[in-house]
């Protein structure tokens, strides 16, 4: 355990901390949840980037600020932007699963590609993988391409894709080899979302709005380099961006964000009697939260070191999908109570607070408790695999598949 | 002894619920939560045929003079179709204030049309229970000034019957002067809430009994929210364990799996004594007056609790459909969040249990 902060540590906060105070006023709000990030959101990106501040270890030639990884500075980066309460850049499908992914797995024709464009906000991603009849059961899914005059063609239907509406490209798992076994079969394709033939029907969800989307392929036309990893190898390909996908709804980052959002909430909302924080049962509540993303925090820069030190994340990381979107959860509904009959409000209601963001976080938070691998298939995986315990005798075959991704040989990952 | 409905009682839930069931489909609640005036004259009708709006209001004032279990009865029927009507304050709380503080000129005006479905009056007594937003109102000379929120089932309102801030109740016509009326919506699309702002509004004083009448409220409509939670959470069980009877993954049923059959367990687990709990609460009201008020914080504050992780664990043995709007889980899920907020969240309401016990000071 080696965590002195020295001298240069203070230099960097000091760096930080005034880059904050600078800046702020650029900011985007940090509870935008526009699908397509807003011209501001995308030039913050791209000052952050410019500082370091975000992408910061990813190479400069693929458009990130290329520094070493130093665990300790990036901490340094979260706490004094969740701390100011400011916008610390864009977390989307694109930049958090696809960017790694192609890291790991891309060529370098794609990485030189598609890399830089997407941290900085001009290229949206969406992800399809889910399908009618393949959610848990992803590798079931039956959107299939085969080739014709040297190039995929892509047939079938996607369910729950994400952004859909307003992305610029998908990353997609079709099936190439019909005859291949389940997992086998699966090529991971990459493309324009304005490609004829595809159809995009958006689907409202519980919160009102339509957060995601169904997509229809019809003899979609996809050129043959633009798939990531072999074909039939896709299987594989998806499962590091999956790995990528639990990290991304895992941040501990965001927890803190959302915990120091529920603080001020509770610093400001009062009662009758006096503010919320001063009732001993709601306080107690929060302090019990935030112990949680205090540990949620430490086990997130133990996993970074495991990995800085080519160590595997064990438990540590197994855990993460599960704990951090139940906490994200328990954040809301935290602040449901604390405002009283004030929390039920919604659809920009008078008195609503932060624009409706509490029930909003509530329901979409319950939403990626089962997005990105539901929270029993995330507990199967803790008790197989983590746990090492027997497995359910039909479902061998999904730990199979499961046990072949965690053996897949990992390259060092390039961002933190 | 015996613990149950009697057979009148479950005649009048079955026939409530044949005739939610035929006036009240999912398409039609959609329809009727995607106007600003949510409420369904078709629905509101029909359950006026039944005499609900009535089932509260004495014979001799041409109601059915029945008790609140019956009407917690209805609540949970109505919360199970997700019935976009007025309810909670138009047909039980306003019918109690009136019996039990209004003066026979009162009884005489009011209690007839609320019967016949001709009146509503909507009840704001939140302020009674915890202020927000620096709300309250003060009454002097027979005239109101302050604010209340939460005045329940606001829309179509003929008058509100206010709490001020020493508890005393005041009935005040929707279209008085000095009265601004303005809507609020929640996550609930189904039931209507409002903000009531008084510049000095005239309004007639309902009997001074030292707060003895907004208590009875509080309790009555803890018991009926607690009731609707039930009827709300009986739905999002049936329709999780449906679900898991059908979705297949893996090549089997969803709910062959222990983690799914599981989660259903334990919703019924929790669920099933909460019937029992409200049912005795709601007897209580009637019967076992000194008990009433504790009862229905513990209805209240338990319910609250069961169904909120009722709400989201059948949300989760729907998957991805369930977060979405296709099925409309989703109704259900804030039909419950709304009873678990409105008229004091858990936290409040057992503290006021404890203050009832003579364990803590009274807020
Ligand atoms: C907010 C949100 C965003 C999403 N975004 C995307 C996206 O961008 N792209 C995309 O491709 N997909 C997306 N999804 C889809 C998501 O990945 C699936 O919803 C999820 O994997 C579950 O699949 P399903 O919905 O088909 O549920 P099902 O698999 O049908 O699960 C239903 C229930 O059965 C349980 N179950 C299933 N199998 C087992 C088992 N073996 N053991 C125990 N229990 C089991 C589940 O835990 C769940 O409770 C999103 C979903 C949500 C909610």
């Amino acid at each position: 355990m080696d965590l002195e902060y020295g001298p240069d540590y203070d230099v960097f906060r000091k760096q930080v901390r005034a880059f904050i105070e600078a800046h702020s006023h650029l900011a985007p709000p940090s509870s935008d949840r526009a699908a397509r990030p807003s011209s501001k959101a995308v030039e913050w990106q791209k000052l952050l980037i410019e500082h370091g501040y975000t992408a910061r270890t990813i190479p400069q030639e693929y458009g990130g600020f290329g520094a070493e990884p130093d665990i300790l500075q990036s901490r340094i980066i979260a706490g004094e932007f969740a701390r100011a309460r400011v916008s610390g850049g864009l977390s989307n499908q694109g930049i958090s699963m696809f960017v790694p992914t192609l890291l790991e797995l891309g060529t370098e024709e794609q990485k030189l590609r598609w890399i830089e464009p997407t941290l900085k906000g001009d290229v949206v991603w969406c992800q399809g993988y889910s399908e009618p009849g393949a959610g848990s059961d992803l590798a079931n899914l039956k959107t299939r391409a085969h080739i014709e005059n040297g190039e995929f063609v892509v047939n079938g239907q996607k369910i729950w894709t994400s952004t859909a509406k307003h992305a610029d490209m998908i990353f997609c798992l079709v099936r190439t080899e019909p005859d291949a076994p389940k997992h086998g079969g699966i090529s991971y394709l990459i493309f324009s979302m304005d490609t004829p033939g595809i159809e995009v029907r958006p689907l409202k969800t519980m919160t009102g709005h339509a957060e995601f989307n169904e997509v229809f392929f019809t003899d979609v036309r996809v050129p043959l380099d633009q798939i990531v990893g072999q074909r039939g190898q896709g299987w594989f390909v998806a499962n590091a961006t999956l790995g990528h996908e639990r990290g991304m709804l895992g941040d501990p980052d965001a927890l803190e964000n959302r915990l120091q959002a529920l603080i001020a909430l509770m610093q400001e909302e009062h009662l009758g009697q006096g503010r919320a924080i001063d009732n001993p049962v709601l306080r107690d509540r929060l302090v019990a939260l935030q112990a949680e993303v205090a540990a949620m925090k430490y086990n997130g820069m133990r996993i970074l070191s495991n990995s800085l030190r080519g160590e595997p994340g064990g438990m540590a990381k197994l855990i993460v999908k599960l704990q951090s979107c139940e906490l994200a959860h328990q954040i809301s509904a935290l602040a449901i109570d604390a405002i009283g009959e004030l929390g039920i409000l919604y659809h920009n209601s008078p008195r609503e607070r932060e624009g409706g963001a509490w029930q909003w976080n509530y329901m979409f938070q319950l939403g990626l408790i089962i997005g990105g691998g539901t929270a029993q298939i995330q507990k199967n995986i803790i008790a197989e695999r983590g746990l090492e315990m027997p497995r359910e005798p039909k479902l061998a075959k999904i730990s199979d598949a499961a046990k072949a991704t965690a053996d897949m040989p990992r390259h060092k990952q390039g961002s933190a | 002894m015996d613990f149950g409905l009697s057979k009148d009682q479950q005649m009048l839930r079955d026939a409530v619920a044949r005739c939610l069931a035929d006036t009240c489909p999912l398409d039609h609640v959609r329809e009727c939560a995607e106007r600003d005036n949510p409420l369904s004259d078709k629905v509101l009708r029909a359950v006026q045929d039944l005499g609900i709006p009535g089932m509260l209001v004495p014979e001799e004032h041409g109601g059915l003079g029945m008790t609140l279990l019956d009407a917690a009865i209805v609540a949970e029927q109505l919360a199970y179709a997700v019935a976009p009507v007025p309810f909670l304050a138009s047909h039980v709380l306003a019918p109690i204030t009136l019996s039990e503080a209004g003066s026979e000129e009162q009884k005489a005006h009011w209690l007839p049309k609320i019967a016949s479905g001709e009146a509503r009056i909507g009840v704001a007594i939140s302020e009674t229970i915890e202020v927000r937003d620096g709300a309250g109102v003060s009454s002097a000379a027979g005239k109101l000034n302050g604010t209340a929120l939460f005045a329940i089932d606001f829309e179509g309102a003929d008058a509100f019957i206010v709490a001020d801030s020493g508890g005393r109740l005041h009935l005040v016509g929707a279209k008085a002067s000095g009265l601004k009326a303005i809507a609020l919506t929640t996550i609930d699309r189904t039931r209507c809430v409002g903000e009531l702002r008084f510049d000095g509004a005239e309004a007639e004083p309902l009997a001074d009994d030292r707060g003895a009448t907004v208590a009875r409220l509080r309790a009555a409509g803890r018991v009926i929210l607690a009731a609707d939670s039930l009827g709300a959470g009986q739905a999002m069980i049936e329709k999780a364990v449906d679900y898991a009877g059908q979705r297949e993954q893996f090549g089997r049923l969803i709910g062959s799996f222990q983690a799914v059959k599981h989660m259903c367990a334990e919703m019924a687990a929790r669920h099933e004594p909460c019937r029992s709990l409200v049912w005795y609460a709601a007897h209580a009201f009637d019967a076992v007056p000194k008990e009433a008020s504790l009862v229905a914080c513990h209805a209240k504050s338990h319910t609250g609790e069961v169904h909120r992780f009722v709400a989201r664990t059948s949300t989760e043995v729907h998957g991805g459909m369930g977060f979405t709007d296709l099925i409309g889980l989703h109704y259900w899920f804030k039909r419950i969040g709304f009873d678990r907020q409105v008229l004091g969240g858990p936290e409040t309401v057992r503290a006021e249990a404890a203050a009832l016990q003579g364990w803590i000071k009274a807020a």
